[in-house]
């Protein structure tokens, strides 16, 4: 009967990543903490968030068991329909909020953005696969343009936070596949010049974003109020914390979303750097076991892949916790596994899946 | 330099060399990713262990509002505990225009839930012009309960206006008392300045009012109170979560005046459609009885911020009922100036009681001849009858003898051209004529001629109905000069200590007793066998007296002046100056009527009125019943 036992659980347990699991749990944990403080002490909030939890650890294991070359099958048709769906919002989208990002099917609405954050990578790095042996400077620009596609169309939305994470996971994949330093460098200056040409071609509330982005305080009602308000909750957390449920910028009102974007906020006053310190370390474990699933993945595509999910996490997580403190501008980012919220949790956890399918799944594709 | 098409075509599938240029770049990532998390622990490093007390002030001062809370002013009664200014509590709708895109269109909109009328519109068009844009001002005081009900019920409606309630300032004796008691108003910028340079305006944080005249400025510290202290926390909506600490407000303390409001009735009553003033002082001790400036004005309309409409009635009226005539309005005090000019002339020895003169109806001074009121001359004339018929050629010939610096210095002995120093603000000095005043003031040597006219009471002679009081009070009290005060004592309304404001002996004229008696016999003289004695028959008292009249207009050459022919605007000021009883005096009185002609017929019964009710208790008229005041708040 043990042996029994024994043998069932190794079946079900064969795809999971231990280390990876542990840190993903460890933030779970934190995250449910900093929501029933950030929401007033919500035990709804925190139980809602639960469930989300369990949801994205049931795809976890779902993506964990799925071979990565099942996902290089859906590859193209997800992209298609992916850019398909943007420019139906494009078109027919609902506008909230000034911006048109939602798209109504059926019963509920979606955004298609959001697939085209896993859609994005997962397309470059089968196309890169597919041309792995004749790889040349075209298939770059063929990239560039895959890329450039869907980016364009969430820019257009507006939605500048996840056009800059898609062109983000899209840029990992082209630089690990290879892109010349030249063109990497090259581009680097281009950008650099062409940001005085940009500055007159901005609208008068972009620049004033960026304006106060540099400095917070000349708008201290307005867009820099958000930033004021998270730096004073973070800068007055001091070494140690105010503790668990007595922040006074948290309780009083004063950070604005607490239990989302700015959920960091929350954590930094009541944790203080002591508690910074181990989320960041959470967050590196989970970054570093990454990146060694990735040094150690069997084909391109998985390098790619794997690489680009390590990365965006990274992206997602530095992101978010630059603008809570003030050196990156208000950007709707949530911090991975942290904030509340299904769709962003799902969507990392569907990413982790991956990694820890690339991981077990080496031998089967070596052998 | 694409390493991966440099063997295009050869198919090494995870060549070496293809899986160590991916761990390369890899690696360059990780150490992107190193470094980036670098930054921002260097940032949370920056934020919460360099910057930590800084953040920790500003999340501080997010949470922690200081509170003041006001306290209440004290209030000021009369000697007997008439009520002069109180405080009573009522509903007020205030809006705060800077959270109102279109205030017309709101009060429109208001206007539909409670009365608003032209004039509270006007009223807080005013208040907005004068305040900062961050204040809630009030639109309309004293809300009934069913126009709260009202209000409540729509308020969402109304954005950017509430209900307060608060405590507001009455003066129930309305006009009567307006020049003693003055009234509070809003707080200006020049006295925000001032209370800031003073130290004093973190006891004014919540106070929308201070004292502008009268006793309400004079006494504005003691009256105010200590402003309490509320420490609450506050969520990002201002919205009070809990107390956090509290010092109680320190009430302001009460003030109780010397003056009688009764008596003070009775001389407003007295003066009937005149104008004028009228001080009584106890000689005794420098206590004012009464204090009146005719017309006054009713400082109720104040409090509020008064509308620009009754604003512009009594800065143009005709009347000027905003001066204080008291205090600040200056008069030739005519032959009410004589017993002192006599006192002079004993004192330099000049002239002696018994000593007389022959007034043929005038004095002629350098070509220039001075008429006698009286045509043709009192005749023979001696001290005594020099006062009690008020012979202007004796005074003439005495100015003469005397000169002009000795008058001035003696003159300068009771008072006349000084400050009295009471406890109110905006007094006059009045003015004193004097060789080294007039070349202060014109640049022109003194002519002796000029000292002529001075001798009654005319020429450059100008004082205030106060110093005239202080004056003769001074002299009933027989040389013995006391600074005249209103208050009687401040009460503190907690530990119930009165703090008696003492009365100050400011000098004792050096003048021999005999000098005093006998011009005091005179004015005796007066109110029995004299120019007073028609106002003063049958009185159940003795009293001493003088008479006088002012010129308004100085009569050119050899003109007479006949009263019918004057426009009433122009006509002479009749003077009084008395005090009672004639043996120990406790009373002594200068009355001013403006424009009444001789000083005999309008100004002294008046003082009979004051003498006759304050001495015997006697009302001369009907007084009107005290109107009490028809809000229940009133405490």
């Amino acid at each position: 009967m043990a042996p029994l036992i024994r043998r069932a659980t190794r079946l079900l347990t064969a795809h999971i990543d231990i280390q990876l699991l542990g840190a993903i749990l460890l933030l779970m944990g934190v995250s449910l903490l900093v929501i029933y403080s950030g929401s007033n002490q919500s035990l709804a909030r925190v139980s809602s968030q639960i469930i989300n939890m369990l949801v994205a650890l049931c795809i976890m294991y779902a993506f964990a068991n799925i071979p990565p070359h099942y996902l290089m099958r859906i590859a193209l048709p997800l992209y298609v329909l992916g850019v398909l769906l943007l420019m139906c919002v494009w078109q027919f989208g609902e506008v909230v909020n000034g911006a048109r990002r939602w798209l109504h099917v059926g019963v509920t609405r979606i955004q298609p953005s959001e697939i085209m954050k896993i859609a994005v990578p997962l397309m470059l790095a089968w196309y890169f696969d597919r041309y792995e042996k004749t790889l040349k400077v075209s298939n770059y620009i063929i990239a560039a343009i895959l890329l450039f596609i869907p980016v364009g169309l969430v820019v257009r939305q507006p939605d500048l936070g996840t056009a800059m994470l898609i062109s983000a996971a899209g840029c990992y994949v082209l630089f690990l596949a290879g892109l010349s330093w030249r063109i990497i460098v090259g581009l680097a200056v281009a950008s650099g010049a062409s940001l005085p040409l940009l500055w007159p071609m901005m609208h008068d509330y972009q620049r004033q974003r960026i304006l106060t982005l540099i400095d917070p305080t000349l708008d201290p009602l307005g867009s820099g109020y958000h930033t004021i308000q998270s730096t004073i909750a973070v800068g007055s957390g001091g070494i140690l914390g105010k503790g668990w449920l007595q922040g006074t910028q948290t309780h009083l009102d004063f950070i604005p979303e607490r239990t989302t974007d700015f959920i960091f906020a929350v954590y930094s006053e009541e944790f203080g750097l002591l508690g910074n310190s181990l989320i960041l370390f959470l967050f590196l474990l989970v970054i570093a076991r990454g990146v060694v699933i990735t040094a150690n993945a069997p084909t391109l595509f998985t390098r790619l892949f794997g690489g680009a999910i390590t990365l965006t996490f990274f992206t997602y997580a530095f992101v978010n916790m630059g603008m809570v403190s003030g050196i990156l501008p208000v950007v709707g980012v949530p911090l991975p596994l942290i904030s509340y919220g299904g769709t962003s949790l799902v969507t990392i956890c569907l990413g982790l899946g991956i990694l820890m399918s690339i991981q077990t799944h080496k031998k089967l594709v070596q052998s | 330099m694409s390493e991966l098409t440099i063997n295009p075509g050869v198919e090494i599938k995870n060549s070496r060399l293809e899986i160590y240029h991916f761990r390369l770049r890899l690696a360059i990532a990780s150490g992107f990713v190193m470094f980036m998390f670098f930054l921002l622990f260097m940032r949370l490093f920056y934020l919460q262990v360099i910057q930590q007390e800084h953040y920790e002030t500003l999340a501080e001062a997010n949470r922690i509002s200081v509170v003041p809370i006001v306290p209440n002013r004290g209030i000021i009664v009369d000697r007997n505990g008439v009520l002069l200014a109180n405080n009573y509590s009522a509903y007020t709708l205030e809006i705060t225009p800077h959270k109102v895109e279109d205030v017309d269109a709101l009060i429109d909109e208001l206007a539909t839930v409670v009365e608003i009328t032209p004039k509270d519109r006007r009223r807080f068009k005013k208040l907005v012009e004068e305040s900062k844009s961050f204040e809630s001002l009030p639109i309309r005081s004293r809300l009934s309960d069913e126009e709260i009900a009202r209000f409540a019920a729509n308020s969402y409606r109304f954005p950017g206006v509430v209900i307060n309630a608060r405590l507001f300032r009455q003066y129930p004796q309305g006009e009567v008392f307006s020049h003693v008691v003055g009234q509070i108003g809003r707080i200006n910028q020049t006295e925000l300045d001032q209370l800031e340079d003073d130290g004093l305006d973190a006891n004014y944080r919540g106070t929308d009012y201070i004292g502008k005249v009268g006793l309400e400025q004079s006494y504005e510290t003691q009256l105010h109170g200590t402003t309490g202290v509320e420490e609450v926390e506050v969520d990002s909506g201002g919205r009070a979560v809990r107390t956090l600490s509290r010092s109680a407000p320190v009430s302001g303390n009460n003030l109780v005046l010397k003056l009688d409001a009764k008596l003070q009735e009775v001389v407003y009553e007295a003066f009937g459609d005149y104008r004028g003033a009228l001080v009584a002082i106890d000689p005794r001790n420098g206590g004012v009885l009464a204090f009146v400036s005719k017309p006054g004005f009713d400082p109720n309309l104040f409090v509020d911020g008064i509308d620009p409409q009754n604003w512009k009635e009594l800065n143009e009226s005709i009347d000027r009922p905003m001066v204080n005539r008291a205090l600040a309005g200056t008069y030739p005090p005519g032959s009410t100036f004589k017993p002192y000019m006599a006192l002079a002339g004993l004192y330099y020895g000049k002239r002696r009681p018994e000593q007389t003169i022959n007034d043929t109806g005038g004095f002629n001074f350098g070509g220039h001849y001075f008429h006698d009121d009286k045509p043709g001359g009192h005749g023979i004339v001696d001290m005594y009858r020099s006062l009690v018929v008020s012979c202007d050629t004796y005074y003439y010939m005495l100015a003469n003898d005397l000169g002009i610096d000795n008058i001035s210095t003696f003159m300068r002995q009771f008072g006349f051209g000084s400050p009295t120093g009471i406890d109110l603000t905006g007094e006059s000095a009045g003015v004193l004529p004097s060789q080294e005043w007039k070349m202060k003031r014109f640049g022109q040597k003194w002519y002796a001629g000029e000292t002529i006219s001075v001798g009654i009471g005319q020429g450059y002679n100008a004082y205030t109905p106060l110093q005239l009081a202080q004056a003769v009070a001074t002299l009933a009290n027989d040389g013995v000069m006391f600074r005249p005060h209103i208050v009687d004592y401040i009460e503190d309304i907690v530990t119930r200590n009165r703090t008696v404001i003492e009365p100050k002996p400011l000098r004792k004229i050096d003048i021999k007793p005999e000098y005093l008696q006998v011009v005091k016999n005179a004015m005796i003289g007066v109110n029995k066998e004299g120019t007073g004695a028609q106002a003063f028959a049958g009185a159940g008292y003795v009293s001493a007296g003088k008479t006088g009249t002012a010129q308004v207009v100085a009569l050119k050459q050899g003109e007479k002046y006949v009263e019918s022919r004057v426009a009433e605007r122009r006509r002479d000021h009749a003077l009084f100056v008395a005090y009672a009883p004639a043996d120990a005096p406790t009373i002594a009185v200068a009355v001013l009527v403006e424009n009444a002609g001789f000083g005999a017929a309008a100004a002294a019964p008046i003082a009979r009125k004051v003498f006759d009710y304050y001495l015997l208790g006697k009302q001369p008229t009907p007084l009107k019943t005290d109107e009490e005041h028809s809000d229940g708040t009133a405490d």
